[in-house]
């Protein structure tokens, strides 16, 4: 037990990559079987990653050397609390990816299954493995293929507009990558080393002009799947994936890896008291605030059901962007446990989108008049995603943000209170209609109850579940209170005694 | 063991004249016995370089027993070993590919093909092992009288392509030759060993820095080190796709390989980076050559075509590594040497493989291949995957290797070059892939339009198969190579590379 315990990281990647070739190799034909990989391989995942939870909190580091893939620089992984809160929600939604995704694909008779469900086992194994990661260039090892892997799920649709899309959407993905090869080589160039500490390893003495040529690349880098502006027009482009990529990986796994890249930057490269000496902190956080408003404006615009919520993803990302720029620990801990928050909210909110989709046709926000009658479990789902989002307390949302907002009272920025309570009022003002519409109008189309098929309905409700979970007892799922809090002890050194 | 630097061009010599006689009487025999001669120099380059590696020493040879001075030394060190691994890898990889595909595109040619390549091979594993500046120049006009007549065989503008090649060719070893005979008359010996010795106290001499000069402009012109690379494109496209598969991984590489050699084991210490500024020229040419090959890949149709020009660019990465001379960039030059071999032998192979099945070597014909030969059409995507340098393919770290060399040179210009060129690549091969993974005919308007309204004949009515296994499986095995280059890249560094570098250390 103790040494699977300690081999669990690198299981915890490979068994989706096995999963990735089983699924191809077993085909369309047997695709019952094909649907089981995909299911063994997410609850296999998850429960790697799972099993490191007591021990991190306890302040075990699982380590593990690959091999020495440069010169000084060993391929390897070392799971530490900032690494694990975002593999643990990763890997439990792609278990419940993975039910609706089966139910989605049949309900919708999609094209290219098989390469469907490998290239999102190949997305989780690679964000698994960067989550893991102990140093920067294990790091963008893993987010280089987590960039390609995505590109065959954005095109497959197979269309004249989706190749468009898959186009915008690697010229923005490969700049990344290359901007962060750039800042890796950057890094190591001047120090000679790439590992990862809590608290930062770049020192000042390198001199405000490299140190800023290395913000920039990684700001860069990481910013585009952040959708941090104005780097974010490829994400809303990006829905035209099935929803259950736009759910997993375009709310949670993909854009997160941004998010989680400026966590890995600021709280473990350069550190906090670096990046707020410099300058850098401010900056990262005027444009994250920005973006959280411009999003938040442009959201309440979008007809399109999809649009909408990926215009939202856009400005909660910058939520946690913010909330780590601030530097201040209460505004960290609010990023942190936002990841988790958001994560299972957002997530709601699209299986929702794709629900209505699927079962009705439906993509516009203007057609779903009614639909509530029709689809009650789902819609009601929605209302507590949306309601979460805008940060209603009893549902996850409203923990991260009073953490966030307390935060942004500490660090003396009062403008970004401001920036989160009106952007608290915008979401409900673009979500929370739907709802009301949903419901309290009627229309001719639906009448009586017919839900989606119970493969999209349940991981809906557990997903619901999860949001009010998080609201009410935030320690109680997963302990990811407890891991956010951990991770802010160990990039600013103080310490939650008795907090929470 | 001592034997095995004169094993290893000796073999690959007599296959060469074997061959051609066994060729004469039947076109198989004579493919098999040139085979046999490369694999055995294949096996005696794994020996050599398992010799040198485990024991850190290099092998010398005096050839017919005479000793250097006086005789030809071959040397099998560190980076010979390296270069003859290499040369006689893609040789195996190519022979056994050659038959389907040359038959295919140069009909009633094969007979001379075969021992024209076994040649090929024997000048440039030559060149990588001798110790004798003089014997470097035999080596290089045998490998390019080899290449002149293989490249020659191929389509319509081949043979017109190759004499210009000549030309240039031909100008190049005069340079090189002129600068050989410049050092002669300064030190009074050709041995690298004894000219390294000698050299030092004639830093100062007139005649010693015009045969540097002269030595490296002849091997640029070989290298195709930009803007002397102008006889390439027309010479690659018009080959052969197998004989373009066999020179253009190797043949441009060995010149490169001299340039090193003479930097650092032939001149003394300073000489190329401070007496004379040659790396710092060659550096900048390449990072011309770079953003030149790159943004003129983009403009391409024709698939080989488009690698040529990406050839222009990519052996310009070498040239980069030379030109930054500290020893991480220059690790990442010579890991390149390796990378871009395998890289592009696959992505030239694929194109001869492509031809067979179709007929087809224009780009915007090869819509929806992706559906008909899906295995050699992954391998494309590992091959353009590693020219763009996604990880953990081997383009990935050479170009890390020399972006953090160009930090630590403090070359910001070419730290940027180098950045930009990634993204032009990603241009020209994002563009091929998607057209190979569309619906074949799915939008028959676009393709048209691509194709300037030409209707391309040679596209046959027929289902289209994936290629036959003699031809798959050294794509495959290249592309598993390009992968795990890329994973134990430093394993090959740690054995071989550091060694090679370590004049640099200083």
């Amino acid at each position: 037990m103790d040494q699977l315990l300690h081999s669990a990281p690198l299981l915890a990647i490979l068994v989706s990559a096995l999963a990735a070739v089983a699924i191809p190799l077993t085909g369309e034909r047997r695709r019952n079987l094909r649907e089981t990989w995909t299911i063994l391989a997410s609850i296999a995942k998850f429960g790697f990653v799972a099993m490191m939870i007591p021990g991190v909190l306890a302040g075990e580091r699982y380590e593990m050397s690959l091999l020495e893939i440069a010169p000084g620089v060993e391929l390897a992984l070392k799971v530490d609390p900032a690494g694990l809160l975002f593999a643990t929600s990763a890997s439990f939604l792609w278990i419940l990816t993975s039910f609706y995704a089966i139910g989605y694909m049949r309900g919708g008779n999609e094209r290219k299954q098989s390469r469907f469900f490998s290239m999102l086992a190949v997305c989780l194994s690679a964000t698994i493995g960067l989550c893991f990661s102990a140093n920067l260039l294990t790091f963008v090892l893993f987010y280089e293929i987590l960039s390609v892997a995505t590109y065959p799920l954005v095109i497959h649709a197979g269309s004249e507009k989706a190749y468009r899309i898959g186009r915008q959407y690697l010229i923005y993905a490969i700049t990344a990558g290359i901007a962060l090869v750039g800042g890796t080589a950057l890094i190591y160039g001047l120090t000679g080393t790439l590992d990862f500490q809590p608290g930062g390893f770049l020192e000042a003495g390198l001199g405000a002009p490299m140190l800023w040529t290395i913000f920039a690349l990684f700001a860069l880098g990481f910013g585009v799947k952040a959708g941090v502006m104005p780097l974010q027009s490829w994400l809303p482009n990006a829905m035209i994936a099935p929803t259950p990529v736009s759910a997993l990986l375009h709310a949670v796994a993909v854009v997160k890896a941004g998010v989680f890249g400026f966590v890995r930057l600021v709280g473990y490269v350069f550190g906090p008291g670096l990046f707020g000496d410099m300058g850098a902190a401010t900056v990262l956080a005027v444009f994250a605030a920005a973006t959280i408003l411009l999003a938040s404006l442009i959201a309440l615009t979008k007809d399109d059901l999809k649009a909408r919520l990926a215009y939202s993803t856009v400005g909660h990302l910058s939520y946690i962007v913010l909330g780590v720029a601030l530097l201040v620990p209460q505004a960290m801990l609010g990023a942190a446990f936002h990841m988790v928050t958001h994560a299972a909210m957002k997530i709601t909110l699209f299986f929702c989108a794709g629900a209505i989709y699927i079962h009705t046709g439906k993509k516009k926000v203007s057609q779903l008049d009614g639909i509530g009658r029709q689809m009650p479990v789902t819609l009601g789902a929605f209302g507590v995603g949306a309601v979460g989002l805008a940060g209603v307390p009893l549902v996850g949302g409203f923990v991260s943000k009073w953490y966030l907002a307390v935060g942004s009272v500490d660090a003396g920025m009062l403008i970004f209170l401001g920036v989160f309570l009106v952007s608290g009022l915008l979401n409900a003002a673009y979500l929370v209609p739907i709802v009301t519409r949903a419901f309290f109008r009627s229309s001719p189309e639906h009448t009586g109850f017919n839900e989606a098929s119970l493969l999209m309905v349940a991981p809906i409700f557990v997903t619901m579940l999860l949001s009010l979970l998080l609201g009410i007892h935030p320690d109680g799922f997963f302990q990811f209170f407890s891991i956010s809090e951990a991770i802010v002890e160990a990039v600013t050194g103080t310490s939650f005694t008795g907090g929470g | 063991m001592s034997q095995i630097p004169a094993l290893i061009p000796t073999s690959l010599l007599l296959a060469a004249l074997l061959s051609l006689l066994a060729g004469l009487r039947s076109q198989r025999a004579g493919h098999a016995v040139a085979a046999a001669g490369i694999v055995v120099s294949f096996g005696a380059a794994l020996l050599g370089m398992w010799e040198v590696v485990s024991t850190g020493q290099s092998i010398r040879y005096a050839m017919g027993g005479w000793i250097p001075p006086i005789g030809i030394e071959f040397v099998l060190d560190h980076l010979a070993a390296y270069m003859t691994t290499l040369i006689t890898f893609i040789g195996v990889v190519v022979i056994f590919y050659a038959p389907r595909s040359i038959r295919f595109e140069s009909p009633g040619k094969a007979t001379f093909a075969y021992p024209s390549m076994a040649l090929l091979l024997a000048g440039l594993s030559g060149m990588a092992l001798t110790g004798d500046v003089f014997n470097l120049y035999v080596f290089l006009e045998i490998a390019a009288l080899a290449a002149y007549a293989l490249l020659a065989i191929g389509d319509r503008g081949g043979p017109f392509a190759t004499v210009r090649y000549l030309l240039i060719g031909a100008a190049g070893g005069g340079f090189y030759l002129l600068g050989v005979g410049f050092l002669y008359f300064s030190a009074g010996t050709l041995n690298m060993a004894d000219l390294s010795a000698i050299l030092p106290e004639l830093v100062e001499n007139r005649a010693v820095m015009a045969a540097a000069g002269l030595m490296v402009i002849g091997l640029g012109l070989k290298m195709a080190l930009f803007p002397m690379h102008f006889w390439m494109p027309d010479v690659y496209t018009n080959a052969p796709s197998a004989v373009s598969g066999l020179i253009a991984p190797i043949m441009t590489k060995v010149s490169a390989y001299a340039i090193i050699r003479l930097f650092l084991d032939v001149f003394p210490p300073g000489f190329f980076t401070e007496t004379l500024p040659i790396t710092a020229t060659v550096g900048w040419l390449s990072a011309g050559g770079i953003l030149y090959g790159s943004i003129l890949a983009i403009g391409q149709h024709d698939y080989r075509r488009m690698l040529a020009y990406s050839s222009v660019g990519q052996i310009s990465y070498v040239g980069l590594g030379i030109g930054l001379a500290n020893p991480i960039g220059l690790i990442g030059g010579l890991l390149h040497i390796v990378n871009h071999a395998l890289m592009k032998g696959l992505l030239f192979l694929i194109g001869g493989s492509v031809r067979l099945r179709t007929g087809v070597t224009r780009i915007p014909d090869m819509k929806g291949l992706g559906k008909a030969m899906p295995w050699t059409m992954y391998a494309f995507v590992i091959g353009a995957l590693a020219m763009v340098g996604i990880p953990p393919t081997a383009g990935f770290f050479s170009k890390l290797y020399l972006l953090i060399g160009a930090v630590e040179a403090g070359a910001w210009i070419w730290f940027a070059v180098i950045i930009a060129s990634s993204l032009l690549s990603a241009v020209y091969f994002f563009r091929v892939t998607e057209m190979i993974f569309r619906d074949p005919g799915s939008d028959p308007a676009e393709t048209s339009r691509d194709q300037g309204g030409e209707k391309d004949e040679s596209t046959p009515d027929h289902p289209v198969g994936e290629a036959p296994a003699s031809m798959l499986i050294p794509v495959v095995i290249l592309a598993v190579g390009v992968i795990l280059v890329g994973v134990f890249n430093f394993a090959i560094i740690s054995a071989l590379l550091e060694s090679v570098v370590a004049p640099l250390e200083g």
